[in-house]
């Protein structure tokens, strides 16, 4: 047994380590570190330039622009990029819809959108999730019926991340007749955003930040080209993507850089006469984190190891998601602890130089972050599959 | 043993939830919070008309003498609807601050008019390196001509912006830490020299730091004697903090009742998602923790008003803030999660519930802070 990367992967990692210390811009790094928002331009500023480099969808085919690297290499690459401050990458079209299209769409769809995808010319959304339709996602309802060469869309989705960024959307919608088995009849869709007929309409979250919303549909045509796989086999496709799901859910990189600002801040500040990072009831809850986000990250390892023997993942992903969320909330709620006091300040009134932006932002990440437990299904659906899929219960 | 409140405890807690049912629904309270004033004028009248603002002050001078078990039934109220008002700042801190510690004079230029609704108070104690330790206090007053200049930052004095005057905690004497030297002067919001940056508090109340450069005040301004301000702070402050233990029970409630409708209302798989025992268990958690918390704050409660030796009434409110602060945390927590999506947005008052949740779970000390005080006083 031997724990370590070969020469090789730390080679790699090194290297990737070295490449993003001369490329990733200091200001998209920042905007990383202070908890900002980004724009749309400064998402795809990111993404385009991973795709000069070549590196922006390394789990596609090589045909397609793919690297060929190995689980093990794409997770370095991953928490290297986590750990330096990368902007977040938009998985919709490059780890959804991408992989969905190379594996079932026709010639001419994998021809229009693949290239722009990986380019970033096309920014895309998702549309699974609908007011009544969350958990339970096959109960969707909204419906494309056949007129023509087209469907035409009517319904909702919801909890639709970055749709007002988005120039199209991948849609789970119902083509079949209400009689059949949930399952059956839902087909998928692409739709151009800009098609007459849809509304977006944003969904405030109570970190006072925009980045979810509903999308309406109302009566818009969809060329039948743009359906992907046969028609009623959308359920298929969709289950696709979810055992397609990489193993980087636990964004191990991420944290470990969470983790040592959350030190270099409780070394800032004072309690009861030395730093708070010299407390010991501080410091044991920071260290506990700190062994658990290490158990998480051998954890990850070792299912990486077990995926190199040719095996799918399948509970594994479900065990990362929940751990990894976990430890990315108690991160953002010790950094609250660690202000004490000072987390309280929320928004400045009118002109207010003096207010402390960087304390500011440790609140509204712990109310946002909240999500991480909710959303790509939550950990209680995750424990579920893992009793079902793990267990067989 | 009794747990009951008295009869007028009983009326007094449900006129104010009926008003707070007619005049302070969450849509009010929305746009109380959008307004430029952020509180609202006519709800503050309202409570100087209902008696609120004047219950717990001395008889002798405009109050009614009620004490912390009093405010119960109003302070849960206060966490249900989420008021905004500065309540708490003005009553349960700067009020007793000044009945406790201030001269005849002093208390009869100050609470007849708090108990009118025509003054409010606010308590700067906090400072950028104290955290929750009272006698941490490096803001300086220094005597000059009969009355005293000050300098220093304090920060987040919760009510700060709707303040007419302002207790502060200055350092008369001694080294930063020192329980001695800790003087309480009572500042006019508008005096010159005093700079506020106002904000919102992530609860969507108003807050402020004050600087002080170099302000005057006289020697009128002085609350009890100089330099042995700390034991009524700390009493003070745990009185506040028993208060706000019962807000956080009606929080509680609240977020507990929201979450129970919303799994018994809310159809995954073709069943009420209350259906799922993964998730009855932790609802039956979120209410054995709310009616732990009911217990704690009734401890708090009963203890601050029989007034104990100092020692006593640490290690009871300490107990109390521990319970509490676990208690906001696990309860904000699952009533988000067990919304899903739903619980994170804007538009639902759960939301607004977690956000003052977790406001009070570190107000006037978090969890570890009362441990270590719990400690070192048993």
């Amino acid at each position: 047994m031997d724990l370590n990367y070969s020469a090789g992967e730390v080679a790699f990692r090194d290297m990737v380590r070295g490449w993003l210390r001369e490329n990733l811009p200091a200001e998209l790094r920042e905007k990383v570190v202070d908890y900002d928002h980004f724009t749309r331009e400064e998402l795809l500023r990111w993404h385009r330039i991973l795709a000069r480099q070549g590196w922006i969808a390394p789990a596609w085919p090589q045909q397609w622009g793919g690297n060929d690297w190995s689980p093990v290499l794409r997770y370095i690459f991953d928490e290297e990029c986590g750990y330096a401050g990368s902007p977040p990458l938009v998985p919709f079209g490059l780890a959804m819809c991408g992989p969905v299209l190379i594996r079932f769409g026709s010639e001419a769809q994998k021809a229009r959108f693949l290239p722009r995808i990986y380019h970033g010319e096309d920014f895309w959304c998702q549309g699974y999730s609908e007011p009544g339709s969350g958990s339970d996602l096959a109960s969707l309802k909204t419906r494309a019926i056949r007129d023509g060469d087209h469907y035409i869309v009517n319904g909702q989705k919801t909890w639709t991340t970055l749709a007002h960024y988005a120039d199209w959307i991948f849609c789970l919608v119902r083509t079949g007749d209400a009689q059949e088995k949930k399952q059956e009849g839902i087909s998928f869709l692409l739709v151009d955003m800009k098609t007459p007929g849809i509304t977006v309409r944003p969904l405030m979250l109570m970190d006072g930040g925009h980045e979810v919303n509903e999308v309406f549909f109302d009566d818009v045509r969809v060329p039948m080209g743009n359906r992907v796989h046969d028609e009623g086999k959308g359920w298929v496709v969709a289950k696709y993507l979810l055992s397609h799901e990489r193993l980087n859910t636990a964004r191990i990189g991420t944290s470990r850089r969470e983790l040592e600002r959350l030190k270099e801040y409780a070394g800032r500040q004072g309690k009861g006469g030395r730093t708070l990072l010299e407390d010991p009831r501080f410091r044991d809850r920071l260290t506990r984190l700190e062994v658990e986000l290490t158990a998480l990250s051998i954890t990850n390892l070792r299912f990486l190891d077990q995926l190199r023997g040719g095996r799918a993942p399948g509970a594994e992903v479900s065990m990362l998601k929940i751990r990894g969320t976990e430890i990315q909330q108690m991160l953002t709620e010790l950094m609250m602890q660690a202000a004490g006091p000072l987390a309280q300040p929320f928004a400045p009134l009118g002109d207010a130089p003096d207010f402390d932006l960087y304390t500011a932002g440790f609140a509204p990440r712990y109310c946002n972050f909240r999500k991480t437990s909710i959303y790509a299904g939550s950990n209680e659906i995750q424990r579920n599959i893992i009793a079902k899929m793990g267990l067989g219960l | 043993m009794n747990f009951d409140l008295s009869e007028e405890q009983q009326l007094l807690g449900e006129s104010v939830r009926r008003f707070a049912a007619r005049d302070y629904a969450f849509d009010t309270r929305k746009r109380i919070l959008a307004s430029a004033e952020g509180m609202s004028a006519s709800v503050w009248r309202t409570f100087a008309e209902m008696g609120l603002l004047g219950l717990p002050l001395p008889e002798d001078a405009g109050g009614y003498g009620g004490g912390a078990v009093d405010l119960m039934g109003v302070m849960e109220v206060i966490g249900e609807a989420l008021v905004v008002e500065p309540y708490l700042p003005t009553v349960g801190l700067g009020a007793q601050l000044i009945a406790r510690a201030g001269s005849a004079a002093q208390r009869a230029a100050t609470l007849p008019a708090v108990a009118e609704g025509a003054m409010k108070l606010a308590f700067a104690s906090t400072e950028e390196g104290s955290r929750y330790d009272l006698a941490r206090v490096a803001t300086r007053a220094r005597s000059e001509g009969g009355g005293y200049v000050i300098d220093g930052t304090k920060r987040v004095v919760t009510g700060g912006p709707f303040a007419d005057r302002i207790a502060v905690s200055v350092r008369t004497s001694g080294a930063e830490a020192d329980a001695h030297g800790i003087t309480l002067l009572l500042v006019d919001a508008k005096a010159q020299g005093l700079v506020m940056t106002p904000y919102r508090t992530l609860d969507g109340q108003r807050a402020c730091d004050l600087r002080f450069d170099g302000v005057h005040v006289d020697s009128g301004a002085r609350l009890g004697a100089e330099g042995e301000a700390l034991g009524v702070i700390e009493g003070v402050v745990d009185f506040a903090t028993a208060l706000v233990c019962a807000e956080a029970v009606g929080a509680i409630r609240y977020a507990n009742e929201a979450t129970l409708e919303y799994l018994k209302s809310r159809k995954q798989f073709g069943v009420a998602i209350g259906s799922f025992q993964a998730l009855q268990h932790r609802m039956v958690d979120m209410m054995i923790t709310y009616e732990q918390a009911r217990s704690m704050a009734s401890l708090a409660c009963t203890v601050v008003d029989a007034a104990p030796s100092p020692a006593e009434r640490r290690h009871a409110v300490s107990a109390a803030k521990i319970k509490i602060a676990d208690a906001c945390r696990h309860v904000s927590q699952e009533a988000v999660q067990l919304h899903g999506g739903m619980g994170m947005t804007e538009e639902l008052k759960v939301s607004h519930t977690f956000r003052r949740l977790t406001v009070i779970a570190q107000q006037f000390g978090d969890a570890d802070h009362h441990l270590e005080r719990f400690a070192a006083s048993s």
